[in-house]
């Protein structure tokens, strides 16, 4: 039997993980994600997680616990946020090289110093070449979804790859919302036991990370690219299988809202692309053509659709992060997927950094400047003229 | 010359005030710390301008921003590293670094033991409230037996870090443990730490009725200052105790936390050192110059 349980981000993302039963939880505290963690901790007091759980003296010590429990071929799970992430930078290129699927949330939130710990999407953004399948959510029922979904995308045999669920500060983590909660059964059904190709194991002993010269190394990493590429297929699957057994859909790749007949579509991700569908139906009612692609997977990314949504619109991008000296990661990613062939145009917004709000009200004013011919190429919305 | 008479002055001199109010909670004892640091400061006569602070991430680690001096707000457990460096760029500065047990006996850990084993010239000031403040109660490493934490929430089973123990044994020049509700002698020993050359740490047993004394049931905030007098005792008195006192007085005493100097010494500090080291290779190198001329 389903039950709606009504509850903060963080405190959903650990039903849900515990859901999963992972067998090993490894974790530090940072702000925003600390309730997370805390919430498997109750679950480990009530008798509902059965695993083992872990305080570590950091998160660097954390992704490590992580990657040795996973190496033994259990189930893993952890979550962290901004500067814990980036110690964990290193921990992150070695678990998905040695091809652990450990699953992680990450609580979007600022990059010090000015310190801050509101929304800001540079702490996962920055992570963006460690190998890590990464989702961006945009509602507690997504993240709660996306989790379960995770496992079994990391854990499949053409993946082993790890993944990290990101969703933003206090935005999400910290705001209650009704969550529809399957009954544990029927996560079961939908979640096989996870069987790795190779552990450590005494009975058939194996050494990972074990030096490896030029010509191997390469193939290691085209055989991480090829899982990426799979990656791409699978989460359209599982995606659909979700639908089938539990009857919610969040997209797969791409979330589509109201994109027939589109002339320009918006791309977000987020909590900025929850926001961006109320501004969509705000721009619809005023008879303006607009639509939205809510990013929902940036690695592996889905530049394919991206390029044909291309062929029937004008694109809009709104990233909450910055690569300083280019511009925001996502309108980079999106322009790359076009290259050479399209006419599209595309314009770019920088919005939300610092936890500044982004508001419906203002995505619809970064819509209606691009068609009325005013934007620039890229901005700074609220800094630069808008 | 002590010119200041009033704390009321002392805070004028010292305070920024623009970043009033502080966020720390009733009855925290981080602001007494940064008064008796002020104090210290005030009674040395140190030139503001070459005092340079610096701290990593918790509450204790926001005292630099209160202080109308230079002061970088690092990251969470590597003040010391950043100090270091500060240090090294400029020698005949007075480098303190705010920092708490989490911060410095937890995820800096590292970091801590080996400046001390080098003995690089730095005060650290370890703000001791046997918990993780900041993220809402997390057990610290420095943490008593016993003590409840979100993450101990049926006592804790892990032996805490004796942080003034392990400097001493790393060979620090200068260790001592205070309280705060006893101004006078952590004042002249944050004095003593800051003219020593080499590395002084001085640890603060401070209350956290927040994150640590309301799960501990340590009582309202006067009970769980109290709390700090009848649990530690000073060093000679411990000591004497040991020596020539009842068993019954030694079982009173024994579990008690121990105040005081713990280690003062004159090894030569890590920059003493280099400086020497430098200039031994220079000669030799200007000796080998004037030979082959
Ligand atoms: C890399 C990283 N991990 C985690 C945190 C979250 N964090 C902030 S303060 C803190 C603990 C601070 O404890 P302590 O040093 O004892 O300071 P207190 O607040 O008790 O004074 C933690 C874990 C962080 N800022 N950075
Ligand atoms: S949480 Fe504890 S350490 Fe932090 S300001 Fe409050 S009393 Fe002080
Ligand atoms: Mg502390």
């Amino acid at each position: 039997m389903t039950e709606v349980m009504i509850d903060t981000g963080n405190y959903i993302a650990a039903k849900a993980a515990v859901m999963c039963k992972p067998d090993v939880v490894a974790a530090y505290p940072i702000t925003p994600q600390t309730t997370l963690v805390e919430g498997i901790a109750k679950y480990l007091a009530t008798g509902e997680y059965k695993g083992e759980y872990i305080c570590v003296e950091s998160e660097h010590s954390a992704m490590a616990a992580c990657i040795g429990a996973s190496a033994t071929g259990v189930r893993t799970f952890t979550g962290t946020s901004s500067h814990g992430l980036l110690l964990m930078h290193e921990m992150l290129h070695w678990a998905a090289l040695a091809r652990l699927p450990v699953i992680m949330c990450n609580i979007n939130r600022v990059v010090g110093p000015g310190w801050n710990i509101w929304a800001d999407e540079n702490d996962s953004i920055s992570q963006r070449d460690t190998g890590w399948i990464q989702f961006y959510c945009s509602s507690n029922q997504e993240i709660f979804d996306t989790i379960i979904q995770s496992f079994k995308l990391g854990e499949h045999e053409k993946i082993s790859l790890p993944v990290m669920i990101s969703y933003n500060a206090f935005i999400l983590s910290h705001t209650s919302m009704p969550v529809f909660v399957p009954n544990q059964k029927d996560v079961d059904a939908f979640l096989p036991n996870r069987a790795p190709k190779w552990k450590l194991d005494p009975d058939n002993p194996i050494t990972f990370g074990n030096i490896i010269l030029p010509a191997e190394y390469e193939k290691v990493r085209l055989d991480m690219q090829k899982s990426h590429e799979y990656a791409k297929k699978l989460i359209l699957e599982i995606s659909k299988e979700w639908k089938q057994r539990f009857g919610r859909y969040h997209g797969d790749l791409l979330e589509f809202y109201k994109c027939d007949g589109a002339d320009y579509i918006l791309l977000s991700m987020g909590a900025i692309g929850a926001e961006s569908k109320a501004a969509i139906d705000n721009l619809r009612k005023e008879g303006l053509k607009f639509g939205l692609a809510r990013v929902r997977c940036f690695r592996p990314f889905p530049k394919e659709e991206i390029l044909k949504l291309s062929k029937k619109a004008d694109l809009i991008v709104i990233d909450r992060n910055i690569s300083p000296g280019m511009e925001g990661a996502l309108f980079t990613e999106v322009k790359a997927s076009l290259y050479d062939n399209t006419d599209a145009k595309v314009c770019g917004f920088i919005a939300g950094l610092g936890g500044k709000d982004v508001p419906f009200g203002d995505i619809e004013k970064m819509c209606k400047k691009v068609i009325n011919g005013k934007a620039r190429h890229i901005e700074w919305f609220g800094l630069e003229g808008v | 010359m002590v010119e200041i008479k009033t704390a009321d002055e002392l805070n004028k001199k010292f305070l920024r005030e623009g970043m009033w109010p502080t966020i720390f909670c009733n009855g925290c004892g981080h602001g007494v710390v940064l008064e008796y640091t002020f104090w210290a400061l005030e009674e040395l006569g140190l030139d503001m301008d070459k005092v340079i602070f610096a701290s990593g991430i918790g509450c204790s680690s926001r005292l630099p921003g209160y202080i109308n001096a230079d002061g970088l707000h690092t990251t969470h457990g590597r003040a010391i590293a950043f100090a270091t460096g500060i240090k090294a760029a400029n020698p005949d500065f007075h480098v303190i670094i705010f920092t708490g047990d989490g911060d410095c006996a937890g995820i800096g850990g590292n970091h801590f033991i080996h400046a001390a084993r080098r003995n690089i010239d730095m005060t650290v000031i370890m703000i001791n409230n046997f918990i993780y403040g900041m993220t809402g109660g997390q057990l610290a490493p420095t943490a008593p037996l016993g003590s409840i934490a979100t993450t101990a929430p049926y006592g804790n089973i892990e032996h805490p870090f004796d942080i003034s123990n392990l400097a001493c044994a790393l060979g620090a020049n200068y260790v001592a443990r205070w309280g705060v509700s006893h101004p006078y002698q952590p004042i002249k020993s944050i004095k003593e730490g800051l003219e020593k050359r080499g590395f002084s740490l001085l640890e603060f047993l401070a209350p956290c009725p927040t994150a640590y004394g309301r799960r501990n049931k340590l009582g309202d905030i006067k009970k769980h200052w109290a709390w700090y007098d009848d649990n530690t005792i000073l060093i000679e008195d411990y000591e004497k105790i040991m020596k020539y006192g009842t068993e019954e007085e030694k079982a009173q005493v024994k579990d008690k936390i121990q105040l005081g100097v713990f280690q003062d010494i004159q090894k030569p500090g890590f920059f003493e050192s280099y400086e020497k080291l430098v200039d031994r290779l220079r000669e030799k190198e200007t000796k080998a110059k004037e030979g082959k001329k």
